[in-house]
């Protein structure tokens, strides 16, 4: 597999640690996100995913390694250079986290007046455009609460890319959706990747739908990186990780038995 | 007595790094002041929220601890023959003491606690996380002009439940029990000053509103960010500002009227 070079490479990062008190989430990682590629970091529940999007947008420190994003190391970032870099990164999560006391057009117009001075009718246009992108232009009247998921995970991606931003993160942007909402988030993710010239980073563990999308995939489990590689390489590769993962096995490197000590010994202990 | 001596020490340590965060919280939140000042709109909303909304509760708190204190006030003082001083005594402890400390219960009670369970739900949702990745630093954005309208309504507040705290009581005291008018109202103009009474129960509901806007706002941010963990947040804040007011009432009281 060829190694990218460092001026393809949007965010690289190397010998990453962090532990949350005494567990350790992620130990010693090392990933490369290239630019205009579509980036998908996958793993069972709960190793780390999340956690890893946090530490690339700088809202956790790292507990040793480097993160870097446009070759500035995010972890060295003051408070102003860190949210100048945000400016240029956006981020969809999981629960959409639209504003409630905002309308959808407010929403999406919020980043705009918040780091704009564009006159009001250029960020009109502008909102327009980018509910027209998902398909929304014409919900911008309707609060959050009036939104189904799937509609405020959109709300959510228009108000990502209103800034046109360099990359944007996903937090397990299909999680608990209808297979044709499921469809319109991976077709928009690809399509507004490739028309914005972004890059992208999704994390998610369904395996299909990230599968479909996706340039690179990278498998995380118990804090480090198990497999990696194209969507159709890591199909045919021989690790445990990667066929376990794929392939919805219950039991495998990933054990279905959380560790205990052996059956009999426990149940010849009550007695 | 090791495990003992182990809880109290934890204990003490998560006590002082919580007051540790409380007060960089704190530091952070006047910072964003200059911020807030620039777009008051912000803090405009926050002022109907906060203190608009509350006028209604400290409205009937006042008239009815008025009128309370009126008719207490009225069968003691008749007992001396000086029901003529009802006017001053009910002034005096309306804006020395019950108009402060009663309105930054009520405030925090009615306030406070929304402040805390709204803060701490925008927590709970990512609004405050998806803030901060928009490069919108939350502590201007939401916290400041909440903590900025919570310190000019508590003053304003007090001031509502004190005035129409006496015209409860005028309404009992010469209303119904015939207490002179005249009397009632010369002899509040005669005993209650200006500086050492009014002044001195302004500035105890501007430290009562600061701590109490304080609490609330933090208590929101630094909540966990589950339904539990916002209810408990929401029920700190009224228990926490109820001992910090009383707490600080004494002292104040002392630092102030101590020497009388």
């Amino acid at each position: 597999m060829n190694k990218p070079d460092d001026a393809e490479v949007l965010v690289k990062i190397r010998g990453l640690s962090f532990s949350h008190g005494s567990r350790v989430i992620l130990d010693n990682v090392d990933m490369d996100m290239q630019r205009g590629h579509v980036t998908t970091i996958m793993g069972p529940s709960g190793t780390g995913k999340t956690t890893l999007l946090r530490l690339i947008g700088g809202q956790l420190r790292p507990k040793a390694g480097r993160v870097e994003v446009d070759g500035k190391n995010v972890p060295d970032l003051n408070h102003d250079e860190l949210y100048e870099l945000r400016k240029r990164m956006g981020m969809m999560f999981q629960t959409g986290a639209l504003f409630t006391d905002l309308s959808v057009f407010e929403n999406v117009a919020f980043p705009l007046r918040e780091h704009t001075r564009l006159p009001e009718a250029l960020i009109r246009d502008l909102v327009l455009i980018k509910l027209e992108a998902v398909g929304l232009r014409g919900a911008r009247t309707l609060m959050p609460a009036e939104l189904s998921g799937g509609m405020a995970r959109r709300v959510a991606l228009a108000r990502a890319v209103a800034l046109d931003p360099m990359m944007i993160m996903y937090d397990e942007p299909f999680t608990g959706q209808d297979p044709i909402t499921v469809g319109v988030i991976m077709q928009l993710i690809r399509r507004l990747n490739d028309l914005l010239g972004l890059s992208s980073i999704i994390v998610s563990h369904d395996v299909a739908e990230v599968s479909a999308i996706s340039d690179r995939l990278y498998m995380i489990s118990n804090g480090q990186v198990v497999a990696k590689g194209a969507p159709n390489e890591l199909r045919e590769s021989s690790s445990e990780w990667a066929q376990q993962f794929l392939n919805g096995r219950p039991d495998g490197p990933v054990r279905f038995h959380y560790p205990a000590e052996p059956f009999e010994k426990d149940l010849m202990s009550a007695a | 007595m090791i495990d003992w001596l182990q809880k109290l020490g934890r204990g003490g340590l998560s006590f002082f790094e919580r007051l540790g965060r409380g007060n960089l919280f704190l530091f952070h939140s006047l910072m964003g002041i200059p911020a807030v000042l620039v777009k008051p709109g912000l803090m405009i909303a926050q002022l109907y929220s906060v203190g608009v909304l509350s006028v209604q509760i400290i409205a009937i708190s006042g008239v009815t601890v008025g009128m309370v204190l009126g008719l207490q006030m009225f069968n003691t003082l008749t007992d001396f023959g000086a029901e003529e001083s009802l006017g001053p005594v009910v002034a005096l402890a309306l804006v020395r003491e019950l108009g402060p400390v009663l309105s930054a219960l009520l405030f925090s009670g009615r306030a406070g606690s929304a402040l805390t369970a709204e803060i701490g739900l925008m927590k709970a949702t990512e609004q405050l996380s998806g803030m901060e990745m928009m490069a919108v630093d939350p502590i201007k954005r939401v916290v400041a002009p909440r903590f900025l309208a919570g310190l000019l309504s508590m003053p304003l507040l007090a001031a509502i439940f004190s005035a129409i705290g006496i015209l409860g009581s005028y309404f009992v005291g010469v209303g119904l029990l015939g207490v002179d008018s005249g009397a009632f109202w010369s002899q509040m103009q005669a005993k209650v000053d200006l500086y050492e009474d009014i002044y001195n129960g302004m500035i105890k509901s501007v430290v009562f509103g600061f701590v109490a806007t304080w609490i609330a706002v933090f208590e929101g941010y630094d909540s966990v960010p589950t339904t539990e963990g916002v209810s408990r947040a929401t029920t700190r804040t009224v228990v926490h500002t109820a001992f910090a007011v009383l707490g600080l009432d004494f002292v104040l009281t002392a630092l102030m009227f101590g020497d009388d």
